[in-house]
């Protein structure tokens, strides 16, 4: 254990400040190159640059190289080739409008690198009741698990600062919960994308600088399906995404299909004369974690994002009960 | 918000738990013998057809729940 404190560090540092020192860089570099979206919570025409991703996923690779060189571990490996996978994804759907079925497909393409270096166990670990062994199974749940995770993280990327500051606490929660399990090498694996989130949250939050687009949101899902894979704790990774999951499940429940966001016609929230935001009577608009927020009154863009970090915090502090509960078994 | 999120959110995390105890006690001992080099291959389909069966009833449960803690956010 403390062998691993000095590639923790080392690792953690990186990760922190090549995204907090690159991001203001690529910021001036995207508008330079006038790629910017109208910020459409904002009352006047702000506009905002994107993606976001290139310096998350080159904080991402950094750290994990700087980890790797200590550790050694296939499992790195796995990461590091799951998530730029999983980047170049969100850039092409980024700079061409992609259609609803690309991402879930192409991700679960990026999942391949998990099964072919071995970085996985194929026992399923549950709380309380112990593990179950399904060899074949397991390989179908790690080709789903990225799409699911890297499209739940993308689905609540609608406010500013949302994506980045969710995947702060669900990310630190699951680093927690591995510590719990006694899984400490993917714990200290885990810890970049926290540190990563963080520093790109500084430039996310309201008012964004810069918004992360599908190549960022994409990242941060698909990084953190696969710690949860190769850590073996994949439960508890679904327990401290359980916001993210509930928009989802609530979305698809509602429209009935995979469809991207940009494809519904009903909008689930507005805005009042004071640019607060509020849910919509529209009967064809989707049901999501936002209109839920809103269904008690109009609120600020902030007031909103904060509604779900709490959440958030609730989920994550769920996660880290299950975790204690994993040690024990009827 | 009061706690009706925090309730789905707490009513899911209760369903983990349960179906996790369902798919270990169900799936967990089944081993099919008498195929020979098969019995893996047919062990291994029969768990995933009761997985998913357990995933769907998962999914209705919880769609029941949505509609009991949000019934009238979703009809407005």
């Amino acid at each position: 254990m403390i062998e691993l404190i000095l590639p923790a560090v080392a690792s953690c540092i990186v990760a922190f400040f090549v995204v907090f020192l690159m991001t203001p860089l690529l910021i001036k570099f995207l508008g330079k190159r006038n790629l910017v979206v109208k910020d459409v919570n904002k009352k006047e025409d702000v506009m905002v640059v994107r993606p976001g991703g290139p310096s998350i996923i080159i904080g991402i690779i950094a750290s994990e190289i700087v980890l790797y060189a200590f550790l050694q571990l296939n499992e790195i490996l796995a990461i590091i080739i799951t998530t730029s996978a999983a980047f170049v994804i969100g850039y092409i759907d980024d700079r061409k409008v992609m259609g609803g079925w690309f991402k879930p497909v192409a991700l679960a393409f990026a999942a391949i690198p998990i099964i072919a270096l071995g970085a996985y166990d194929s026992n399923l670990a549950f709380p309380l009741f112990g593990t179950v062994q399904i060899p074949v199974l397991y390989l179908a749940l790690i080709v789903f698990m990225i799409p699911i995770t890297g499209n739940t993280i993308n689905s609540i990327d609608v406010l500013n600062g949302v994506a980045s500051g969710f995947m702060v606490i669900a990310s630190f929660s699951l680093s927690i919960c591995l510590f719990i399990v006694q899984n400490y090498e993917i714990a200290i694996v885990s810890l970049p994308l926290g540190f990563v989130s963080l520093a790109f949250y500084k430039y996310h939050k309201v008012p964004s600088k810069i918004f992360p687009g599908d190549s960022g949101a994409l990242t941060f899902g698909a990084m953190y399906g696969t710690i949860a894979i190769v850590g073996g704790v994949e439960i508890l990774a679904a327990v401290a995404l359980l916001p993210a999951v509930i928009n989802s499940f609530l979305f698809l429940s509602s429209v009935k299909r995979i469809v991207e966001h940009r494809q519904i016609k009903g909008k689930p929230v507005e805005h009042t004369d004071d640019f607060l935001l509020k849910a919509t009577d529209d009967k064809t608009a989707p049901v999501t974690l936002v209109r839920l927020i809103l269904a008690g009154g109009p609120l600020s863009e902030k007031q909103v994002g904060f509604a779900i970090f709490k959440l958030a915090i609730f989920s994550g502090i769920l996660a880290i009960i299950t975790a204690f509960m994993m040690g024990v078994s009827f | 918000m009061k706690f009706g999120l925090f309730g789905f959110l707490f009513g899911m995390w209760l369903l983990i738990i349960v179906g996790g105890g369902i798919v270990v006690t169900i799936l967990g001992p089944i081993s099919i013998s008498g195929f020979g080099e098969f019995d893996w291959f047919i062990g291994s389909v029969i768990k995933a057809i009761i997985a998913i069966i357990l995933v769907v009833i998962w999914i209705l449960i919880l769609s029941k729940l949505k509609n009991l803690i949000f019934k009238k956010e979703i009809k407005s």
